[in-house]
């Protein structure tokens, strides 16, 4: 079992407390999720030719001024902002570079997320912790997905906890259990897909990133969950521009769905939607399994 | 604690009221069949539940013959193994809802998650909205009537009592069915493992007729088909003697 939940923004005051809903919806899965917590919030997109990375330490003590000021010599790059065991830093140059660089030297710190806007933070422990810890209610954004996570099948850590990342500014939430991981990771391996673990919803992010590199849509990329994917899962999935959501053809995991003039939002149960406000009043559905649902900010 | 509690209105406010102060006051419900309502004197037979917020195991196992209105959405196992109460549900409720329902009714006004009125034994659920996957799945007994459509493997193993659907019902109706009997007035996906259509009779008319009156649903009954067990599959065959 696992919580998870997604909030999209339609309105300037939902965007502004986009951080402090979030947490009052995952507050409500804490039941389902006690192990760790984690979130993807899209906030303050890096300008162009720029890129964000969310960096995750061990150490407690880690310097982020001395990775800052190595990363602003290589390429430039802004103020970290570090929130708990991690640091949001801006680099002048694309994800990739960062990427590679950041791998040969300081290897003992791990990308959470690389893009524009995404930025990810997952931890060990009770969610209440998460929320605090890492400063949840300071954060505004425009759309953002968490995770709760009871562990079924491997084991509690950092790493371990969600949302995965899948690619630039995408990333994945998982309740339910895949049973045909181990083979899938060994495929996607030789395909040149990495893996940090051995849990069974980083290989379901990793086939996202997969079929989305072969040049799949998003939306293509879930419906061949239905196929490629044996096990239960309903999976949110977040995008730049939004998320979207999928539920295996069994349905074993719950899911519902709701929307207002100010958002729209899913969960894992109706308790965590009900903590947002004008819940009350809002259209709401549960989502049909093997459908992919998503929600998209219009072009400008 | 019930607030403005009095021999006629029990009121339950769950935005300051803990939910097991709730189903303890339901527990504790003290009857007197003696009486003409059956209840002991002072128990209130109305009971109000406001601000729900999608809680949890609301109002189960009351057995008692009160009438409790739940003003808004409820989690998961709502009013399960109800007994004689009447428990209205003025939104959705989430998966399991009368679960192992024995006897009286629970309505609700929206639409049903997963697994509703699974395993009940008597008494009627009736969902006025939709129902998703599993509806009446290993229904005992109980009457099961959804006024929208219902999800997937609705009727899964479905031993006894009737389950009527007025609109569509998903893929593998009835899978491995046994003597439970199934209304549909709309299309049918798919039916499971050893469901078959059969003849709307006399009596299944009487029956469907009796039910949806009973749910205070208009609806005509001939619309509706009969679906139920080929007793293929729980029936030892002599012909299938050499797959053991």
């Amino acid at each position: 079992m696992c919580g998870i939940a997604g909030l999209f923004s339609k309105s300037l005051d939902v965007s502004e407390g986009l951080g402090s809903h979030l947490g009052d919806m995952l507050l409500q899965l804490s039941d389902r999720g006690p192990d760790s917590a984690g979130v993807a919030v899209y906030r303050d997109p890096a300008p162009s030719g720029s890129s964000k990375l969310s960096l995750f330490s061990s150490d407690p003590g880690q310097d982020w001024d001395a990775v800052r000021s190595a990363l602003d010599d290589a390429f430039g790059a802004g103020e970290p902002e570090p929130r708990g065991s991690h640091a949001v830093i801006v680099v002048e140059t694309e994800c990739a570079d960062a990427q590679a660089w950041l791998h040969e030297r300081y290897p003992e710190l791990r990308v959470m997320s690389a893009g524009q806007a995404i930025e990810i933070f997952k931890e060990a422990g009770p969610p209440q912790e998460f929320i605090e810890s890492f400063g949840l209610a300071d954060m505004s954004g425009s759309h953002a997905l968490g995770h709760t996570r009871m562990a079924t099948e491997s084991r509690v850590t950092t790493e371990h906890s969600h949302p995965f990342s899948t690619g630039l500014d995408l990333c994945l939430v998982h309740n339910g259990s895949l049973s045909n991981h181990n083979r899938l990771r060994r495929r996607l391996r030789d395909e040149g897909i990495e893996f940090q673990t051995d849990n069974d919803s980083e290989v379901a992010a990793g086939y996202l990133t997969w079929r989305l590199r072969e040049g799949a849509s998003l939306e293509q990329a879930l419906e061949g969950c239905l196929e490629d994917l044996d096990g239960f899962y309903t999976f949110a999935v977040g995008t730049i521009d939004g998320f979207a959501v999928l539920r295996d053809p069994i349905a074993c995991k719950p899911a519902v769905m709701a929307e207002t003039d100010d958002w729209v939002a899913m969960a894992s149960e109706y308790r965590a939607i009900a903590a947002l406000p004008g819940a009350e009043g809002a259209r709401t559905w549960e989502p049909e399994p093997g459908r992919v649902y998503s929600w998209e900010r219009a072009a400008v | 604690m019930a607030v403005g509690s009095g021999l006629e209105a029990a009121e339950f406010d769950l935005a300051v009221t803990p939910l097991r102060d709730l189903n303890a006051a339901l527990h504790g419900i003290e009857k007197d069949l003696a009486s003409a309502h059956g209840l002991a004197a002072g128990v209130p037979r109305h009971w109000r539940v406001l601000n729900p917020r999608g809680a949890h195991a609301l109002a189960v196992g009351i057995d008692a013959p009160i009438e409790v209105e739940i003003e808004g959405h409820a989690g998961y196992y709502c009013a399960g193994m109800n007994k004689e109460a009447t428990v209205r549900v003025h939104g959705n409720v989430g998966v399991g809802c009368a679960e192992n329902i024995m006897s009286g009714k629970v309505i609700v006004d929206g639409n049903a998650s997963q697994s509703a009125g699974a395993t009940g034994r008597g008494g009627l659920l009736v969902i006025r909205g939709s129902a998703s996957a599993r509806c009446g799945i290993s229904m005992k007994g109980v009457d099961i009537v959804v006024q929208g459509s219902v999800g997937h493997m609705s009727g899964f193993l479905a031993q006894k009592g009737t389950l009527a659907i007025c609109g569509d019902a998903g893929e593998a109706l009835g899978d491995s069915i046994y003597e439970a009997h199934v209304y549909v007035r709309g299309k049918v996906a798919d039916l499971g493992a050893d469901c078959i259509e059969k003849e709307l009779r006399d009596e299944h008319v009487q029956e469907l007729s009796a039910l949806l009156e009973r749910a205070e649903v208009d609806a005509a009954v001939e619309d509706f088909r009969r679906y139920g067990s080929a007793r293929k599959l729980y029936n030892f065959d002599v012909d299938n003697a050499g797959a053991y």
